[in-house]
């Protein structure tokens, strides 16, 4: 697949169709791949890199990109549609400034979930059916594949392009996936147990900020939180603000805009499943005004912003959830 | 050397959180480690080292500096600060037991820091040898040996034994308040698996990063690299890197009213955020290229600059683990060095 996409990559510069690629450059090791801006055929051999560990969702990096002197062309994963058509819906990116080669994905690998197996020493992993061998400095390491696959991987909804130009391969279909499941193990715990689960969760937060900033739908200029006339500003976990505000702030912000990209959780720190409070507003969504996909399509309207008189009322609200 | 067997740990432990608080690194359920204050039953990780690091004890992320409460005209000064107890911290790498180095020249030169130097005071590091150093250490980049940590007292595994070796007087006295429950043993296999990770130590992929090209006189070689926008073009702005560094040492005050009082705040800042440094006629850094690039500047270039040539980082490898898009001061270095 890589050569396939150097090839293409090489070939669109060469005819003139674009002027720079994005895409995701080898680093020292066989997982640390950097999102890079590629504006040659020698940069493209020297370091363009697609593989198992090429997780990084580059639609956000088009906000900026697309801004710039002549086309770029991008390589998205499924899932980065998702996010590329619901920026453009919501008119960040400029389209015509953006060639999109759709690429398939059969999932990605994720070097931190492999070190929390008590694995260091990562010196390669390949993929071998369902299981994942770890080449280490202390000898070679098996393990199975979903103990080795980021957690947006394993519950992935979709294998199909929502947005490209051309493709490099097949296209593939909506999958019925399981990721609602964890959230359904949520609402059938007590109050008490949920209010016990989010707080020792949340309570790792550092208010880094990362999940904030890699989140295609936390694309505003100047963000609440970083602006010191709001007078909520805020550059560190104090007053068990996190817990109780901050991750519940920005996931009804992003409600019904969030397309369950899962790069929250990908590059939480501190392991943060943020991607459930996500998958709760979406699956109320899909309940209460029927089934939606955020960037599914560039032209529908949100149900959270739109009005129909089959709108549940908001005493919805005293009718669910009280124990 | 002294000695106490692995298995006697929570016996050991257990003296030692009955004289002041222990903190050990421990298992988090999600398989990283994290510094957890001891209770009986708990467990040294295996992991080789905690997310967070040992910095957080001495300069915690959040603290209150003074409370002012207001009566009338009059303005009452409170000092906040309760903590007087000692404390020890156990199992602290050598990479992070270096920082306290680099931390030390910043917080206790004139004017020192009394809160840090408080804990400073307070606080015990027993660190522990490297035996399964990870892909990411450098630590070696800058002169630290990972199978001799620095510290206040330092331990050596063999995989059956724990031996104890004191650094300075306040490690001594650590090892005498626990000496009832210590042994002579012999170090012939200590040896043997000292030689055995000082040899992985030299196969480590970063083993040959070297900091030559990089000191206190490479200001105007460095600062208008043309490399910094590639380097810094996929950079989120976050404060992640900034935030597990066990070096970075930046950070924020601010005076909240709360109603009823006013009370002055101290957090960690982070030179990736857009308000860092921010002052009355605006920001110094207006483009994440002028935040990242100050970032590694400091640590590479301004800090030995300032402090006899030590460099500001340890080669811990958090920030390679850890930053959401895997650019990082090696990847800096490596560029930066290219001609």
């Amino acid at each position: 697949m890589q050569e396939a996409m150097i090839s293409k990559a090489k070939a669109l510069l060469a005819d003139g169709t674009v002027t720079r690629v994005i895409g995701w450059k080898r680093g020292e090791f066989v997982y640390d791949v950097t999102p890079a801006v590629f504006e040659s055929a020698q940069e493209l051999d020297e370091g363009f890199v697609y593989d198992d560990f090429t997780a990084a969702n580059v639609s956000k990096y088009l906000i900026k990109e697309s801004r710039k002197e002549g086309k770029i062309l991008c390589f998205l994963k499924p899932c980065d549609t998702y996010s590329f058509n619901q920026l453009i819906k919501e008119h960040r990116i400029i389209r015509e400034n953006v060639y999109i080669v759709g690429i398939p994905s059969d999932g990605k690998l994720d070097a931190e979930k492999i070190k929390s197996k008590g694995i260091t020493g990562i010196l390669s992993a390949q993929r071998d059916g369902d299981t994942v061998k770890v080449e280490t400095l202390y000898g070679i390491e098996t393990l199975p594949l979903a103990d080795a696959m980021l957690e947006k991987c394993l519950s992935c909804k979709s294998k199909k392009h929502v947005i490209y130009d051309e493709l490099i391969g097949e296209d593939g279909e909506v999958i019925d996936s399981d990721r609602f499941d964890m959230v359904e193990k949520l609402e059938n715990m007590t109050a008490e147990e949920r209010f016990e689960f989010w707080r020792s969760e949340l309570s790792k937060c550092i208010r880094c900020n990362a999940c904030r900033n890699v989140c295609p739908a936390c694309s505003c200029e100047k963000c609440v939180f970083d602006n010191p006339q709001s007078g909520v500003e805020n550059k560190a976990p104090a007053d068990s603000f996190e817990e109780n505000m901050f991750h519940i702030i920005r996931a009804f912000h992003v409600a019904g805009r969030c397309t369950d990209c899962g790069e929250c959780s990908r590059v939480c720190p501190q392991n943060i499943p943020l991607h459930l409070l996500n998958r709760k507003f979406i699956k109320d969504i899909n309940s209460l005004y029927g089934e939606y996909q955020a960037g599914e399509d560039t032209t529908s309207r949100s149900p959270l912003t739109n009005y129909d008189t089959e709108d549940c009322e908001p005493k919805i609200v005293h009718e669910r959830g009280v124990e | 050397m002294l000695k106490i067997a692995i298995d006697s740990l929570g016996e050991l432990f257990g003296k030692i959180a009955s004289a002041q608080t222990l903190y050990i690194p421990a298992d988090r359920p999600d398989g990283e480690a994290e510094y957890r204050k001891y209770e009986p039953g708990m467990k040294l990780t295996g992991r080789l080292n905690t997310v967070r690091s040992a910095k957080d004890f001495f300069f915690p992320q959040t603290e209150s500096l003074v409370d002012f409460k207001v009566e009338g005209k009059n303005i009452e000064v409170i000092d906040p600060r309760k903590e007087c107890e000692d404390f020890v911290v156990f199992g602290v790498r050598a990479c992070d037991a270096r920082s306290f180095t680099i931390l030390d020249k910043v917080f206790l030169a004139d004017p020192v820091d009394s809160y840090y130097k408080n804990r400073r005071d307070h606080g015990t590091i027993v660190t522990m040898a490297c035996t399964r150093p990870a892909e990411t250490c450098f630590c070696g980049t800058f002169g630290i040996d990972a199978t001799a940590p620095e510290g206040d007292a330092a331990c050596f595994s063999d995989g059956e034994s724990i031996f104890f070796k004191a650094n300075n007087d306040k490690g001594q006295r650590f090892i005498d308040s626990i000496s009832s429950l210590l042994e002579e043993g012999d170090t012939a296999k200590l040896d043997e698996v000292q030689s055995k990770t000082r040899e992985i130590l030299k196969k480590l992929p970063l083993a040959a990063l070297s900091t030559e090209n990089f000191g206190g006189d490479k200001l105007n070689e460095y600062f208008n690299s043309d490399k910094w926008g590639e380097l810094s073009e996929s950079c989120l702005g976050c404060g992640t890197c900034t935030f597990v560094c066990p070096t970075c040492q930046c950070y924020d005050i601010k005076d909240f009213d709360t109603g009823h009082g006013i009370k002055r705040f101290r957090c960690w800042d982070s030179c990736m955020y857009s308000d860092f440094t921010k002052m009355a006629h605006g920001n110094p850094r207006l483009t994440q290229l002028e935040r990242f690039r100050q970032r590694f500047m400091h640590k590479l270039v301004y800090f030995p600059k300032n402090n006899d040539g030590e460099f500001g980082c340890v080669g811990c490898g958090r920030c390679l683990s850890k930053c959401p898009i895997s650019m990082n001061i090696v990847k800096v270095m490596k560029a930066l060095e290219e001609k």
